[in-house]
């Protein structure tokens, strides 16, 4: 009888210890979820107001207005973008890193890291300062007289696309670089040994073994980029903004509630898609660890 | 030169490349803090500390970080005493659906912010309560608790179980076996976690435009909301004061646990 009443508080314990945590995501998130579902159908009554009701109207909209589908295109190609040269950018660098014989390795490490405890916002800003028309190099070219009008480099596409690339770099980087670190050398040795050149050992040995977490950051680069509304804000002209910034505009600047909850809802199953179908055949495990190193 | 070196090479300049890339324009806001011109951009007109006077005289940006440090010191608070239990939870114990648990405590990270944030928001507006800095508060906890748990759950799996168990044979309850024996060795995953929310919460800026309390602004928020006027010197100020926090204190800190360590051995 004891034994098994020590059973049944041992069965309860864990529970105990998570149910602070799980009373807190059902109040912050799941509930919070559920509602914003239910706030979709809602109809507003402009000013802010709206009335409970069930009314396809908001979904309509959205399905039918190419306003909306343009958004959705653009923040896909230019988040897709953004991506492959963050690839393309972070793979050179987390080779470098990975296979460096460089004796303080950890400090390469630590200046992938250092960004992270950088706000942001200031992060997102020094573009200005870089492509401004007061900016580094608008100055430099004025200074040495080739220009004597600014370039206009702000506010447009690409700078987005910069800053974007300069929030999503370290991600990238890391995530290539756990799984470069992970490959066994002995591999390398053999391929080399059987008569590989550098490059076709790298092309056949190491590229493929390195690509889930090429993989694991592309699905983290996407994701987060596509999310976002707040570099468009700063960097971009509203001709650039992404899906995010419909949905600010909707919910704090029309205070259009329903509508603002029917297009979150919009980029919440869009990206969750891109991720149920990026776990089913990578999983997502990986890209957990990546997150808690 | 072979092929092979010749290619090593251009990855290594690749490298250095990327990492100017990151590094540069937080350099050249940081040196533009230090411009005496009354506009935030180029060119320098001289060196001076000016703008750092005028920030410590601006009531507003003042509130904000103490409002910012506030807000981050409790997310880090309740998130870590929150992540401990329920990492604790999910490596000691086996019980049924575990698996789901997992997924729905990392569900914040994977859930774009600006969906959580106006969810949330809608969720306040239903229920007719105020946007209060609870609610803000805890819309924090929520975004840095999967990162505590993730931490905390690492380190815990590296923890050999013998301890705890030798301990409880020994005849220490639960409770003081976890305070004597586990959270000793789970510090430096605790600092860290701390560390983590804290920064989670000082840095963000895309909920937190959701959630605010009316008239009420975290410093990237002011920052955000300075930004409407173009780019003033007090901003650059203010990066650098930031940059100066959030870095420097950790590297020291960190640099300081390693000559302690050296000089212990």
């Amino acid at each position: 009888m004891a034994a098994a009443a020590l059973s049944a508080a041992e069965r309860r314990r864990p529970w105990l210890l998570l149910s602070p945590t799980l009373v807190t995501l059902s109040l912050l998130m799941i509930a919070p979820m559920i509602i914003m579902f239910a706030y979709s159908f809602y109809t507003t009554m402009g000013g802010g107001r709206d009335k409970p009701d069930f009314n396809l109207a908001n979904w309509i909209e959205f399905f039918t207005d190419p306003y909306y589908h343009h958004f959705i295109w653009q923040t896909a190609r230019v988040s897709a973008i953004t991506t492959v040269l963050c690839a393309l950018m972070g793979y050179p660098a987390a080779y470098s890193i990975a296979m460096t014989r460089f004796r303080h390795k950890w400090m390469l490490l630590l200046l992938l890291i250092v960004p992270f405890w950088i706000s942001f916002i200031i992060r997102t800003l020094s573009w200005i300062h870089i492509l401004g028309e007061q900016g580094a190099i608008n100055a430099t070219l004025k200074w040495l007289g080739i220009i004597s009008d600014p370039l206009p480099m702000l506010y447009n596409e690409g700078s987005v696309i910069l800053g974007m690339i300069h929030f999503l770099l370290p991600y990238m980087i890391l995530n290539i670089y756990v799984s470069l670190e992970g490959i066994d050398r002995n591999l390398l040795s053999a391929a080399r040994t059987l008569g590989c050149t550098a490059f076709q050992s790298f092309r056949e040995v190491t590229l493929p073994l390195s690509l889930p977490g090429l993989g694991a950051g592309s699905l983290l680069c996407f994701v987060l980029a596509a999310g976002s509304y707040v570099t468009p804000a700063i960097l971009g002209n509203p001709r650039d903004y992404f899906f995010g910034n419909l949905i600010y505009d909707a919910t704090m600047t029309e205070l259009n509630w329903p509508m603002g909850a029917t297009l979150s809802m919009v980029l919440f199953i869009l990206l969750g898609a891109i991720a149920a179908i990026y776990s089913r055949y990578m999983g997502l495990s990986r890209i957990y660890k990546g997150l808690s190193r | 030169m072979s092929d092979g070196a010749i290619g090593w090479r251009a990855i290594n300049v690749a490298s250095v490349l990327v990492y100017i890339f990151l590094f540069a324009p937080i350099m050249v806001t940081m040196l533009l803090s230090f411009n005496a011109s009354q506009f935030g951009g180029f060119p320098m007109t001289g060196f001076s500390f000016h703008w750092f006077g005028v920030l410590m005289q601006n009531d507003i940006v003042l509130a904000a970080v103490r409002r910012s440090l506030i807000l981050g010191s409790l997310t880090a608070t309740i998130s870590t005493v929150l992540g401990i239990f329920a990492a604790t939870a999910l490596v000691r114990y086996e019980f049924p659906g575990k698996e789901f648990v997992n997924t729905l405590m990392v569900a914040p990270v994977l859930i774009p912010e600006t969906v959580l944030a106006v969810g949330l928001l809608l969720f306040i507006r239903w229920l007719h309560a105020p946007r209060t800095f609870i609610v803000l508060l805890m819309g924090h906890v929520m975004l840095s608790l999967p990162y505590v748990v993730l931490v905390v759950q690492a380190r815990l799996l590296s923890i050999k179980r013998v301890y705890e168990e030798a301990a409880l044979s020994l005849g220490a309850n639960r409770i003081q076996t976890f305070l004597e024996i586990t959270l000793p060795l789970l510090m430096p995953a605790v600092l860290a976690g701390i560390l983590l929310a804290f920064t989670i919460s000082f840095d963000n800026v895309t909920a937190t435009l959701f959630w605010r309390p009316p008239g009420v602004e975290t410093l990237p928020t002011q920052i955000y909301a300075m930004l409407r006027n173009s780019i003033s010197p007090e901003i650059n100020a203010l990066g650098t004061f930031m940059i100066v926090i959030t870095v420097g204190l950790p590297l020291i800190g960190g640099g300081l646990a390693r000559y302690m360590a050296r000089k212990q051995r």
